[in-house]
């Protein structure tokens, strides 16, 4: 499996510019290498999406940068300071916000906020004062004083990433932040998290959500079975699979046949067809070779009901990637938004 | 977005301590003791074992064993008495390995590893809150004892000095507890392994009968037995009001305890995933 690396190379500035720098992570449990190799490189200051199917290696992958799991090979670091040697450090500049939320479900909202706050140093008053100000910032004060059994999953997650934030770390990763979550919420916490980003925070967020890597990443990396398959923009992968597709409806069925031979003519293809629908659909290396197909069409008299050109969904990406797809599927875990309305053109 | 502007600025490690400081980790203990304390008063069930076992096994030993060990229950009730507040204690300090064991399969400790606080804290917090449980065991079986007519020669002074002792013999033996709530798969695990040590370390010591009716071989582990020296401790300690040599050697004896479960406990929670 090759990476494909589409951004420009990170340029070797200080370290402290790169809030996070890994090379060749592996983690590996007994046969199976769940991390294979993989180096990231996060800027300060931009959203960075992990993105893979579940079992893929990313929360393993971010338990090694936060010190959660012994690195078996390679090597990390937190702005320049060394995973390995220097966890202490590291643990200062990071916070953390997992897969399942990690507050103590006996206490209510604001004892949780209280105990981390102590617990990194904060005075007595400092602590509430800063429980109060998070609770508030989250939505959550009215169930300052409920015990935490009694919250909805979203609040849980809320206060996770509120738990996170009182020493106001530079970095922060977010673990699969919307797993599990219902579509309403999931669009809080997405609003939530970039309130985060626009006061300056770097984020390293792993998803197994297509959609929410592209609503919310800067640069998007691939993992699929522990290894790093894609590195790039949310557009950088789209046009790496390149190619668009001029989707065609005819006017009448009878001539499709007709349609696909000129297609094929003009773009060295043959188009995918559904005549039952009167549908066809041409793989084009370039957007602007629509027009040549829609040329040779009307030269041909054949008429057209409704055009098409579509770029590749990350859906198609990840297909293309790594042979199969996200994995992710059932009315509960869709993610909110349809296909992002972004990645359709429509030329008429 | 992705490319902020920046005026230059520290970097964001520049200044930060590379190891916790021991005045940080007592305080850390300290709040995770407070965490400990608001959870035990939230579940009182906790509590069954150190108010309601007192007052049950101290009737029911004195009862079963009086006649047979010392002719009549008045005349155990010195023997056991010490004896039991050994086993209450032992009892109470299973009870914290596997509530550590629970407690470390929820989320809420994963934010405890990846907090820059001290690695013993989450550990060295809830024996801390422990130790009042320790303190209401050895109370009440004294209380119980005396209602049932037991006479301590030692006054409030050897009984005070008793209790102290108790509450420290539990916070010590917690550590190995501790220990299994770290290694163990799961809270059953624990609570087996931890009934398994429990179980002859209480009654393969001079708790309930003099040492002197056992085997030969057994009176050699008896001997080494740091239960053993408890409870003889504690026996002189409220029975006569006198610090003897015992006291030395259980405070030896749990020291040693401690300085080899303490970082085991420390070693094997640090690996926990």
């Amino acid at each position: 499996m090759t990476t494909h690396h589409f951004s420009t190379e990170v340029d070797s500035g200080p370290t402290a510019e790169l809030a996070v720098e890994a090379h060749g992570l592996v983690k590996v449990f007994g046969d199976q290498r769940a991390v294979d190799g993989v180096d990231l490189v996060v800027r300060r200051g931009e959203v960075f999406g992990v993105l893979g199917p579940n079992g893929a290696g990313k929360t393993t992958m971010l338990k090694m940068l936060a010190t959660l799991l012994p690195i078996d090979g390679g090597e990390g670091s937190i702005f320049g300071v060394d995973v390995r040697t220097n966890p202490h450090v590291v643990r200062q500049l990071l916070g953390v916000t997992g897969q399942y939320a990690s507050v103590d479900e006996n206490l209510t909202a604001t004892e949780n906020l209280v105990l981390f706050g102590r617990l990194q140093g904060l005075s007595r008053p400092a602590a509430r004062e800063t429980a109060a100000r998070l609770l508030t910032q989250f939505g959550l004060e009215e169930a300052a004083t409920k015990q935490i059994a009694q919250f909805s999953g979203g609040m849980r997650r809320r206060l996770d990433l509120a738990a996170s934030l009182i020493t106001r770390p530079p970095l922060i990763f977010l673990d699969e932040p919307t797993t599990g979550l219902d579509p309403r919420t999931r669009g809080q916490m997405w609003t939530t998290i970039r309130e985060l980003v626009e006061q300056g925070s770097t984020i390293l967020l792993t998803t197994q959500y297509l959609d929410e890597a592209d609503q919310l990443a800067d640069r998007i990396a691939v993992i699929d079975q522990g290894r790093k398959v894609a590195e790039g923009t949310s557009d950088e992968l789209k046009s790496s699979v390149g190619r668009s597709t001029l989707q065609l409806q005819l006017v009448s069925a009878d001539d499709i046949p007709v349609a696909a031979s000129i297609a094929e003519r003009l773009i060295g293809e043959s188009p995918v067809l559904t005549p039952e629908a009167r549908r066809m659909n041409i793989a084009l290396q370039r957007s602007d070779q629509a027009v040549d197909v829609l040329v040779g069409l009307r030269e041909q008299q054949i008429h057209i009901d409704s055009v098409t050109v579509q770029k590749p969904s990350l859906d198609e990406v990840f297909l293309a990637l790594t042979g199969h797809d996200t994995g992710e599927g059932g009315a509960d875990t869709d993610p909110p938004t349809g296909r992002d309305s972004n990645d359709l053109e429509a030329v008429r | 977005m992705s490319t902020m502007t920046r005026t230059p600025e520290l970097h964001p490690a520049a200044n930060l301590p590379t190891r916790v400081s021991l005045a940080d980790t007592l305080s850390q203990t300290m709040t995770m003791a407070w965490r400990a304390m608001l959870k035990m008063r939230r579940n009182f069930e906790q509590f069954f074992d150190v108010t309601l076992q007192p007052l049950l096994f101290t009737a029911m030993f004195a009862v079963i064993f009086g006649g047979a060990v010392s002719g009549d229950v008045s005349s155990y009730l010195p023997i056991l008495i010490p004896g039991l507040i050994a086993q209450t204690v032992m009892t109470a300090c299973v009870a914290t390995g596997v509530q550590l064991r629970e407690d470390m399969d929820k989320g809420v400790f994963d934010r405890f590893r990846v907090l820059p606080i001290s690695r013993i804290a989450p550990l060295a917090g809830p024996m801390v809150a422990d130790t009042l449980r320790y303190a209401i065991a050895a109370t009440l079986t004294f209380a119980t004892g005396i209602a049932m007519g037991y006479r301590p020669g030692g006054g409030v002074v050897g009984l005070t000095g008793a209790i102290v002792l108790a509450v420290f013999t539990g916070w010590s033996l917690a550590w190995v507890f501790t220990w299994f709530g770290t290694v163990g798969k799961s809270a059953q695990i624990v609570q087996g392994y931890s009934l398994m040590v429990m179980f002859p370390l209480t009654f393969l010591s001079n708790a309930f009968v003099p040492a002197s009716t056992l085997p030969d071989w057994l009176q050699t582990f008896v001997k080494l037995n740091p239960v053993s020296h408890v409870v003889s401790a504690v026996r002189s300690l409220a029975n006569e009001g006198t610090i003897t040599a015992e006291v030395g050697w259980s405070v030896l004896a749990l020291a040693i305890v401690v300085a080899i479960f303490a970082p085991l406990s420390v070693r094997s929670f640090k690996r926990k995933i």
